[in-house]
């Protein structure tokens, strides 16, 4: 073969050491049965370490490949470490689950290798084509892990419902795509972003049915019916898992497709993400508060922690996807905190999922209640905790651009939002203990400190993540 | 002028104190530790402010013991500072504070360490919002604050403690994100949030009507002012007594502060021409809460609703902008802030001892204690405003500097002061004098040392302020002076546009 016709392989490096590495544990998995398990989840953190290790030395600047289909660059490395650390938290968060309910397959963690690939992949897509590559290979492992415990009823249904709206959204992307190629005759981001023009009808009818297969990948209002549903049927750790990476690989993919393929059309996109986002923020916080299942709550939470995401891509500027990046970060911390303090509601007779069972916790459990407390009050986006700060950025560019209405309801769903998590607080602190929970698992502790740590002292030296998002920013533009 | 930082130290230090009690174990001993160390916390706080008190520059209307550190990057940093206005904020707050951690020694018997806790970092955000000269850092203090009382008044409060803690929580929440946005929009017009520099900017009109809206639905609720008021009385009623004085003393004050810091100097014309509306406001809430206060059953929900009333004074005098005024409000806001803790530390007292707090339970109390009754009584007359006490001076102040500016408004908040003694003295009757009838009253004790030295420093403040106020009005004089100053020339300014045109 010749060298030169080799197209550069660098900025993949990491994305071949997630697929191989996956490949390779599946082969020992299904040698080493017996105690294969062990092995594989802790082989599957070591190389997301790994890959993450790697995505961080590579040459800065940025790097395309593919004939500019793959692309490497500083917002891509930003998102990228992000699932990576979603990802590896939560194959450790599941550890202890699977040794309780008797669930314990080598492929689960696989799966996630797989899953976490297709986001990097994703993450990384300059190109229709490639976009949707990444997103099949993200989503099916997905649907199956979704299903993994086979003999629940719940879960199956949780898999196959995923399953089939997935497909459908898949689908409406894709007769999206094809209109895009259709109306300017490419499918690179760059090259519809020259060909696009002024826009028309049809480019129009493309970018919405793209962006209606976005907001499915991310949960947004209207396309959000699958959250609560999947969130309560699947397997907790599993839950964990899609609260935090894939949302981080789903909002990448929005951002970079919207800034990079459509910059000339940002006043009609905006539109849709404007409304899409004011949705997702109200439905998020008034359905919540209904909810007695923690994790169809944490569901709707982070359907409207979505929209809030999605009010910095609103926005459509530099300061707008500083703040959808900071947000998406800040946001992956929270729910990672919370999920390790579901997943050690576990009695003796077994998991617990009704937030009434937390009642009193601060007496029984103070320290996981206070952590607890925190990162609630974080999503409540109450200062100084680091929720604050994800939400003062997006609405700062909101403002910036002009976008008053959709700042206002913003903050006012906010408000209507933080009642249900007060209300867990409430159940926590004012109320009378319903009892005590099994001794809380090593790797779930050191989860729900680290986030909840984080959340606690972002405030004191937000400089860094802010920088660094600031630059990922630019990067797009 | 100091080469550490004693703001951030001041700020700071209960923070340090907090996470020291953490450590504590919870048992007897780590219980009677928390106790003291969150004493020996505030205490040592308030001789830290004394010396900014000492160190205080009052000829200058600058801002003094400046901080400033990177913080968020770009036009935000960390920026601490006292001027006039601030400063006898953060004295009052550092004061009450040891006097509050005394007055929960014995009434706080559960979960004594997370209790003091919740109050020393209550104290650093306090301290914090008055020592902010920066808009972003100013909300995160202001706004912190919530998550500390609402766990106050939620763990340690009374049987409707639920309700009142997610009324207090929601109610501030909500006001306070709209001026949120409103800080966004002055950075992005000023291109800083630096509070220095922001108070010699002049904004356009149309953000300003827009920004002063929305500084008002937070301040007027944290305030509060009437409409918006009808969280006070449910905070004030189902917290614990220290939760109630640190509430009335120091967390409305915020409001107070907030329009002084932000509304008139940084929209001048704005205040200018909605000064009616506050004016209006100011004067429903004078003599509609004071009506509203003659008819309550429950001690505390009546201080609270004469606490809305002089808030009302505050809002008045500030608007109107004359010296005056705006040193009465400052002046009404300390006193307020040492009487009605007081009065509410009254109220703690003989709840501690009979756990009621309505008013028909009581009465013929002077029998049984003197000592209490001449304390109360000072407060009394301190509430209705007698010449002498600190009461006084405030609403004196603010009555004749909305005088110069508006005789109708003026006139009818002097009803005001008539009605505010209705209810104070009728409160003081049905439960100090008459006969000591009831049963359940025969053995009750007079006050201990404890309260004694709760009750002294704010018996001879309230004397002395009253007396000798100039101690305050000094502090405070330069920068008042400057604010006016700078108010009456942007008003000019557009004036004189309006003339030229």
């Amino acid at each position: 073969m010749n060298a030169a016709q080799l197209p550069n392989l660098i900025p993949l490096l990491p994305e071949f050491v997630l697929g191989v590495g996956a490949m390779a544990l599946l082969l020992v998995g299904v040698f080493r049965r017996a105690e294969g398990e062990r092995f594989v989840d802790a082989a599957a953190i070591v190389l997301l370490a790994t890959a993450g290790v790697i995505i961080a030395l590579l040459p800065a600047g940025k790097m395309t490949t593919f004939g500019g289909s793959f692309v490497v660059d500083e917002f891509a490395r930003f998102l990228k470490i992000l699932a990576l650390l979603g990802s590896a938290a939560a194959i450790a968060m599941s550890l202890d689950y699977a040794k309780h309910e008797g669930e314990q397959r080598f492929e689960y963690s696989v799966l996630i290798l797989l899953s976490t690939l297709g986001m990097l992949m994703l993450i990384s897509a300059a190109d229709l084509i490639a976009l949707y590559l990444g997103l099949e290979l993200m989503s099916l492992p997905l649907y199956v892990v979704a299903a993994s415990h086979r003999n629940s009823l719940r879960s199956t249904e949780a898999g196959l419902k995923y399953f089939v709206l997935g497909a459908l959204s898949s689908g409406m992307l894709l007769y999206g795509a094809s209109l895009i190629y259709g109306f300017t005759g490419t499918v690179s981001f760059a090259g519809i972003a020259h060909a696009a023009g002024q826009g028309g009808v049809g480019l129009i009818f493309g970018i919405v049915f793209l962006f209606a297969g976005f907001c499915f990948k991310v949960s947004a209002v209207p396309f959000h019916m699958w959250t609560p549903d999947v969130y309560e049927g699947a397997p907790t750790p599993v839950t964990a898992f899609f609260a935090a990476a894939p949302k981080v690989a789903g909002i990448a993919m929005f951002v970079r497709a919207a800034v990079t393929a459509f910059p000339g059309l940002t006043s009609q996109w905006q539109q849709i993400v404007v409304f899409v986002s004011i949705a997702s923020m109200a439905l998020g916080s008034f359905a919540a508060i209904g909810q007695r299942n923690i994790k169809r709550l944490m569901a709707y939470s982070s359907i409207g922690h979505m929209g809030f995401a999605l009010v910095g891509l609103a926005a459509g500027t530099t300061e707008g996807v500083q703040g959808v990046l900071v947000y998406v970060a800040i946001y992956i911390t929270m729910t990672l905190g919370v999920f390790a303090a579901i997943l050690s509601m576990r009695r003796r007779t077994g998991m617990v999922e009704s937030i009434d069972q937390l009642a009193g916790l601060s007496r029984t459990h103070p320290t996981m209640a206070f952590f607890l407390a925190m990162l609630l009050f974080s999503m409540a986006g109450i200062p100084p905790l680091a929720g604050f700060f994800a939400k003062f950025y997006v609405f700062l560019a909101a403002i910036k651009a002009g976008l008053y209405a959709l700042a206002v309801l913003g903050v006012v769903t906010s408000v209507v939002g933080a009642y249900y998590y007060l209300y867990i607080v409430k159940l926590m602190y004012f109320d009378e203990p319903a009892g005590k929970f099994e001794k809380m698992p090593y790797e779930l502790r050191v989860v729900l400190a680290i986030c909840g740590l984080f959340n606690i002292f972002f405030f004191v030296y937000p400089a860094p993540l802010v920088g660094i998002a600031s630059a990922a920013a630019r990067s797009l533009f | 002028m100091t080469s550490w930082p004693i703001l951030s130290v001041v700020t700071f230090l209960p923070l340090a104190g907090a996470l020291f009690i953490a450590l504590l174990p919870e048992d007897e001993a780590g219980i009677r530790n928390a106790r003291w160390t969150a004493l020996w916390t505030t205490f040592i706080t308030f001789i830290i402010s004394l010396i900014l008190v000492w160190r205080f520059d009052p000829t200058s209307a600058d801002f003094q013991f400046v901080e400033k550190q990177p913080w968020l990057g770009g036009a935000i940093s960390y920026a601490m500072g006292v001027d006039g206005i601030s400063l006898p904020f953060v004295v009052l707050t550092t004061a009450l504070m040891p006097i509050s951690i005394l007055a929960s020694w014995t009434a706080i018997q559960l979960r004594v360490r997370d209790y003091m806790i919740a109050f020393l970092v209550l104290e650093t955000l306090m301290v914090g919002t008055f020592c902010a000269l920066d808009l972003v850092l100013f909300y995160l203090f202001f706004e912190g604050g919530l998550i500390p009382m609402f766990l106050i008044i939620g763990v340690w409060g009374g049987p409707r403690r639920v309700y009142a803690s997610f009324k207090f929580f929601l109610y501030t929440l909500l006001g306070s994100v709209l001026m949120l946005l409103a800080i966004m929009a002055m950075y992005w017009e000023a291109g800083t949030t630096d509070i220095a520099s922001l108070l010699h900017h002049s904004f356009p009109l149309s953000l300003q009507k827009w920004a002063w809206f929305a500084f008002l639905a937070s301040f007027a609720v944290k305030l509060p002012m009437w409409p918006v008021h009808t969280w006070l009385p449910d905070a004030h009623v189902e917290a614990p007594t220290a939760g109630s004085v640190i509430l009335a003393a120091i967390l409305l004050k915020m409001g107070g502060y907030g329009f002084l810091r932000f509304s008139l100097p940084m929209f001048p014309d704005a205040s200018a021409q909605l000064a009616p509306l506050i004016y209006v406001l100011s004067v429903v809430a004078i003599v509609y809460t004071s009506l509203v206060a003659l008819m309550q059953e429950d001690m505390k929900k009546l201080i609270a609703y004469s606490s809305v009333a002089h808030m009302g004074f505050v809002t008045m005098g500030i608007f109107a902008v004359t010296a005056q005024g705006v040193a009465g409000g400052i002046f009404q806001m300390v006193s307020h802030g040492i009487v009605s803790a007081a009065l509410f530390l009254c109220v703690g007292i003989v709840y501690d001892r009979m756990h009621t707090r309505e008013i028909a339970a009581y009465g013929g109390l002077v029998n049984r204690m003197p000592l209490y009754a001449f304390v109360f009584m000072v407060f009394t007359l301190a509430n209705v405003g007698l010449p002498g006490t600190s009461g006084f001076v405030g609403e004196f102040l603010s009555l004749i500097g909305t005088f110069r500016v508006n005789t109708w408004v003026a006139t009818l908040a002097t009803l005001g002061t008539i009605l505010s003694a209705a209810y104070a003295l009728w409160l003081y009757r049905k439960i100090i004098f008459g006969k000591l009838e009831k049963p359940s009253l025969f053995n009750i004790k007079d006050i201990g040392w404890r309260e004694i030295a709760i009750m002294a420093p704010l018996v001879i403040l309230t004397i002395v302020f009253g007396v000798y106020p100039k101690l305050v009005l000094d502090i405070s004089s330069a920068s008042v002076a400057q604010l006016i100053d700078n108010y009456q020339h942007a008003v000019g300014a557009v004036h004189a546009a309006a003339l030229a045109r």
